[in-house]
Order: C-alpha cells, then sequence, then structure tokens
C-alpha cells in the first residue's frame, strides 16, 4: 500500500497506464500452468477418487475403500513404507555425504561438473534398465553370486538396488543447501574458539537438518513410486502397492478389478500428499536460512 | 494372452506399437469403408459360419479386400505363432498388425473395450478360459469348418469362443546344473537355491497359478483346493530355492533360473533356447495338469471377414493349417484326437511331444475362481 502512495503522486499518469493495459486480470498469466495441472493432476486424481467409490458395476459403494482396511492389502502399503523407508534413508545418508564431498571442491571444478552430469543422467536409471546392469554386474550372471539369495529378499536386496537411484537424486537436490553454507559462519565459529564438533551440533547440523529431512522426504516419495525395477525383480510376489495396482488391472485370473487398483491408487496419493505437505514445510523452513 | 514370454517391454516397444497403429490407422483408413458389404453383399461381421456368408471362397475374397487383421497378445515364440502369423500372410496376402505381444488376456479386453470403432481395434484375440468366460458377450458367435471336430466340452455352444490349443504344466530344468527330476520334493534341497521359478505372479497370470495347481496336485492336493501349492511354495520360499525374478530365455540362459515352471509347449528346448541334451522336461506322473487357451472374435471388430478367416486357418486341419502349425510348436491342438483318427495330424511333430501319463486334470471355471482366490488372499503372504 505504501509503495503505491508514493508513486501515485501523479494520478494522471496512474490513470493513463490503466487505459493501456488489456482488461484481463494478473491472473490469466498462470493459466496454462492451471490449466496443465488440472489435466495432468487434478483431473486424474478426481478420477480416482469418483472411481474408488464405486464397485465393477458402476454403483456406489464404500467397500472398496474399506478394503484398505484388509491385511492383505495393509501388507502392501507396509512394504511400499519399508523399500521407500530404508532406500531413501540410506539413499539420503550417504548422498549427503558425498555431496558434502562434492561441495568442497571449487565450483566450477570439473569433478563437481561429472558428479552433477553424472547424478542427473543416474537419478533417472531405473526400471528394466537397472535390473538388467545389476543382474548383469553384480547379480547371478557373474557367476559369482549365483548362489547368493539376499539381493532377491525384501524390503533389504531391493532397497540396496533402489539405492542406486537414490544416491544421485540426493546428491541433486541436497547440494544447493550444502552450498548454501557459508564459509564465513565456520570462520566466525573457530574465530571463536569452535572446535568442528561443535561447528557442526550448533550451526551447520542445525542450518542442514531441514533441507536433509526434507530431501529424505522427496527420496522416500521417489522410492514410493518407482515401479518398473521391482516388477523386474520380484516378477512372481507383490511386495508393494504399485505392484498390486497393476495385478489389479491386468490380471487374467479372473482378479481383475480396476476399482480396487483406483482404491489403492488413492491411498498412494494420500501418502503422496502428506509426505509432499511435510518437504514443502520443511524446505520452507531452510529457504530462510540458505540463500 | 499370456505373460511376458519375451522380455523386451517398455518405452522401446510402446513407441513400435504407436508407430504401428499409425500404420494400421492409414491402412484401415483406405479399405474398411467398403469392407463389410464387400464380395456379393454379405455382412461378414454376423455371419456366424463361412457358409452361411457364402461358402470358404467369399471369405477369403472378403478378407483380402480388407486387407488386414489386427492380433493382440500373441508373442512370437509362444506356441509357435510367429510362424503362424507369416504363414497367414504368405497364404492370403493379408497383413497382420500384431499389437501388444506381453499383454495379458485381460490386457485383450480392454484393448477392445477402448479401442472398438476404431480401425485399430484388436480383430481377434486368443485368452484364458477365465476371461472368456467373464467376457462371451463382446464375441462374435462363429463356427468355424471343422466345428465338430472341437469337443463339446471345449467350446461355448454358440461359439462366441473356441477352445484352441492347450498343454500340460510341466517342470523345465537344466539337467547339467541340477541333475535329474523324479520328484517335486527334490526341488526343496540345497541343490536348488535360488533356482526355482514361475512363469509370472500366479494371482496375475494363468501360466503361473496353474503351476501352483501342478504343484499341488503332485503333492496330494485337489484340483479344488491349490492350498497345498501354496504351501509347497512357501516352503520353497524359506529353504530359499524359490527365484522370483522374471524368467526368459536369457535368464536361463545366464543360469539365474535353471528351473522353471510353465506349459510344456513353452518349456521345450527350442522355445528357451537350450540344448536339447541338457533341457529336460519333468511332468510329474499324478500331475497332469492341462490348460487350453480360447480363440474369439471381437463382435465389432474392424476387419470382420479377415478375422473369421483367421480362425478357419487356425482351426485348418490341413499340413500348412493353423492345428499342424501349434503342433510344431510343441502345442496340443484341440482338434488332436479328430486328426489322429482322420490321419490328417503331423505325425513325427505329435510324436515329440512330452509323453503324458496318468489322466489329465482340467480345472472347471468354478475351481479356477476358487484358486484365484485363495491366491488372492494368500500368495504374497505365503512366499514373502
Amino acid at each position: 500500500m505504501t509503495a503505491i502512495a508514493q508513486t501515485g503522486t501523479d494520478p494522471a499518469g496512474v490513470t493513463a497506464r490503466r487505459v493501456r493495459r488489456l482488461p484481463i486480470g494478473a491472473w490469466t498469466g498462470t493459466l496454462p500452468f492451471v490449466g496443465y495441472v488440472g489435466l495432468f493432476l487434478l483431473l486424474p486424481t478426481g478420477i480416482i477418487l469418483w472411481n474408488a467409490f464405486k464397485n465393477p458395476a458402476g454403483t456406489f459403494t464404500f467397500s472398496g475403500i474399506s478394503a484398505l482396511g484388509s491385511s492383505t492389502v495393509r501388507s502392501y502399503f507396509v512394504g511400499s513404507f519399508e523399500l521407500a523407508g530404508i532406500s531413501s534413508a540410506a539413499g539420503a545418508v550417504l548422498g549427503a555425504i558425498l555431496a558434502y564431498a562434492v561441495a568442497a571442491g571449487p565450483l566450477d571444478g570439473i569433478m563437481r561438473r561429472l558428479y552433477l552430469s553424472g547424478s542427473g543422467v543416474l537419478a533417472q536409471f531405473g526400471g528394466v534398465t537397472l535390473a538388467f546392469a545389476f543382474l548383469a554386474t553384480i547379480g547371478p550372471t557373474t557367476g559369482y553370486l549365483l548362489h547368493a539369495g539376499w539381493y532377491y529378499s525384501f524390503p533389504w536386496g531391493i532397497s540396496l538396488i533402489y539405492i542406486y537411484f537414490q544416491i544421485p537424486l540426493m546428491v541433486l537436490v541436497f547440494l544447493p543447501a550444502i552450498d548454501g553454507l557459508k564459509i564465513q559462519w565456520r570462520e566466525a565459529a573457530e574465530n571463536l574458539g569452535g572446535s568442528t564438533w561443535r561447528y557442526w551440533r550448533h550451526i551447520g547440523g542445525p542450518l542442514l537438518a531441514p533441507a536433509f529431512l526434507g530431501a529424505t522426504l522427496l527420496l522416500f516419495a521417489n522410492g514410493l513410486s518407482a515401479y518398473a525395477t521391482i516388477v523386474a525383480w520380484e516378477n512372481q510376489i507383490s511386495y508393494i502397492v504399485p505392484q498390486q495396482i497393476s495385478i489389479s488391472m491386468i490380471s487374467e485370473v479372473g482378479l481383475l478389478n480396476f476399482n480396487q487398483a483406483d482404491v489403492l491408487a488413492l491411498g498412494m496419493v494420500i501418502l503422496v500428499a502428506i509426505v509432499m505437505t511435510g518437504y514443502a514445510l520443511l524446505t520452507r523452513r531452510a529457504a530462510k536460512w540458505l540463500r | 494372452m499370456k505373460f511376458r514370454q519375451i522380455t523386451v517391454t517398455g518405452r522401446g516397444s510402446r513407441a513400435a506399437l504407436v508407430m504401428l497403429s499409425l500404420l494400421a490407422l492409414a491402412a484401415a483408413g483406405c479399405g474398411s469403408s467398403s469392407s463389410s458389404n464387400s464380395a456379393g453383399g454379405t455382412d461378414w461381421s454376423t455371419a456366424t459360419s463361412a457358409s452361411s456368408g457364402g461358402g470358404l471362397s467369399k471369405l477369403i475374397a472378403a478378407a483380402k479386400k480388407e486387407g488386414t487383421l489386427n492380433v493382440i497378445a500373441l508373442p512370437s515364440n509362444w506356441a509357435n505363432y510367429g510362424n503362424i502369423i507369416k504363414a497367414f500372410e504368405a497364404k492370403y496376402g493379408i497383413k497382420i498388425n500384431s499389437i501388444a505381444p506381453d499383454d495379458s488376456s485381460a490386457q485383450e479386453i480392454t484393448q477392445i473395450q477402448q479401442k472398438n470403432g476404431t480401425p485399430l481395434a484388436a480383430d481377434v484375440l486368443d485368452v484364458g478360459l477365465a476371461v472368456a468366460y467373464q467376457y462371451t458377450s463382446l464375441f462374435a458367435p462363429y463356427e468355424v469348418s471343422t466345428w465338430s471336430d472341437v469337443p463339446a466340452s471345449q467350446k461355448q455352444a454358440n461359439g462366441e469362443w473356441v477352445e484352441d490349443y492347450g498343454g500340460y504344466m510341466s517342470v523345465g530344468y537344466n539337467s547339467a546344473k541340477v541333475g535329474t527330476i523324479t520328484s517335486l520334493n527334490q526341488l526343496l534341497t540345497a541343490k536348488f537355491k535360488n533356482s526355482v521359478a514361475l512363469n509370472g505372479n500366479p494371482t496375475e497370470a494363468n501360466a503361473a497359478l496353474n503351476g501352483v495347481m501342478m504343484a499341488s496336485l503332485a503333492l496330494g492336493g485337489s484340483a479344488g483346493s491349490i492350498s497345498t501349492g501354496v504351501n509347497f511354495f512357501s516352503k520353497l520360499k524359506k529353504a530359499g530355492n524359490f527365484n522370483p525374478v522374471q524368467a526368459t530365455p536369457s535368464t536361463i540362459k545366464t543360469g539365474a533360473t535353471p528351473v522353471v515352471f510353465n506349459w510344456d509347449y513353452l518349456n521345450t528346448a527350442s522355445v528357451v533356447g537350450q540344448s536339447a541334451s541338457t533341457w529336460k522336461v519333468f511332468i510329474p506322473s499324478n500331475a497332469t495338469l492341462g490348460g487350453f487357451y480360447a480363440q474369439a472374435i471381437n463382435k465389432s471388430a474392424p476387419h470382420p471377414a479377415a478375422a473369421r478367416l483367421w480362425e478357419e486357418f487356425l482351426f485348418s486341419q490341413a499340413a500348412d493349417g493353423g492345428q499342424n502349425l501349434w503342433l510344431h510348436g510343441g502345442a496340443r491342438p484341440v482338434e488332436q484326437t479328430a486328426m489322429t483318427s482322420n490321419g490328417s495330424i503331423d505325425k513325427s511333430a505329435a510324436a515329440a511331444l512330452p509323453p503324458v501319463t496318468g489322466t489329465p486334470v482340467f480345472l472347471t471355471q468354478s475351481q479356477a475362481t476358487n484358486a484365484a482366490s485363495f491366491l488372492a488372499q494368500n500368495w504374497a503372504k505365503a512366499v514373502s
């Protein structure tokens, strides 16, 4: 308001500017974005919500939703949580260490550029390609691990494979936070007699904590939604929700139920919404300091 | 139909599919307008047999005029489908669009439900019986010329679907790695660490469900209850012998899955790409579990005459007809009994089939449904 009052010393000039402006509100600029989000996010979510409360015959029912409480369906959500939890925790810790190491180098150094572009590629590395790469390099194909079965075990073996794309993602999202740590803070701490431990305990740690937790949540959401890798690897057993959604949609033995798929998908939407809300809150807090 | 016999899925094949679909669109766009009323005014989309439409030669002429046939979910290494498609194309000069070879039976239904009314819908389907029973209303009744040679228990009375080929559930294995298998309980021993795989998830794929059911029968269970088989796989998992990776010719080649439960026609040495001297097939004598797939014509097929000609071809008993071609792929054609008595069967191919002892068991509709619902509740718990 004060800004307008100060610039509004020449009423005639203001009027003249208003006249030249097209008679549309500022919100029109957001139309493409709103349209995009509406078409590719809100509409599908709405369809899922709508269908989750129907049975295959098309009548309204709560029985689909109540299936979320059954022990079988719960086990898929537990499995999704375990896989996303383990792979995101391990990926976050290892990725953060790697990011810290990368940040120690010069900003335009060759190593940094190499790591960043490498991470950019590897963070998208998943699915059948990843499963195959693992199978071909570490897995049974080499013969060394032919009779070791740990890499098929759920959730630990699969988590190990997921870490292959979780670590690079962590490097990408966490590096800016580490870059935000000002060297002056470190110097100030040292000038006042603070040890390395005290610096991390009272300055670096608290500053990075929200960013770290936020990035971990992002990795968690990433682990929740990854699907193709586990499908190639665990073809005969369903452990996680996305696998079960797929079965509900393509079962040829009489267990086809699109509404059940919608119910499971709705459960996932709610989960991811909770996680991403946490992510948004944490990054907002982190952004306060790390500019 | 069938699950992932070929491993290549994902973006590459999707893109190819889109290209194929566009080609189909272009091809069909040229000729489809005249298709239904060609060759003497017969509307083939409602013809229930070749003779009711004016005879086989008229059917051939109408199909050639359509020029295209959309098939779906036919992997080229499944029951010799690769050669069957080539033989049909060569014989009639009709182009076949093979849509989504790795799709399941359920996805075939989804495809026609979504694409009906466009030239992209699949004309003919090859589906598991559970799907055939459930979606009979989407199929056009049609009796092929050899209709009477198909046993009555293996077809829908009006010909909405007809069982086409089948086989017996078997255990294929690399004898150079694991020795000779003579009983399923052997698979629980330490020698089979991480070795035993099914063809898919039994709550999803027909072949896998039958694999579990076969174990059930072999170990004293009955066709009415699959729990014995589920317990067996649970023990297999606890022993560390169950291998959950997607079994394919490549995992067999690398040695990751040296023991695979699958239909016998998918477990032959040539299909899995192994030498016949080391790749063996075992069918427990007390568990001869048979399973057939079924042919159906999409009621709204964009190429109704070509669809019917395809069925005539598949059920033909000629030396170069579908029945003998399936036999060459190790599958048992539905008209095998009739062909054996009338002498039209390829005797050397028939002799090469794995021998079957004991009384074959075929799951009834309710047995299959019960098994599926038991698996839905118990499979994941039992093996995880």
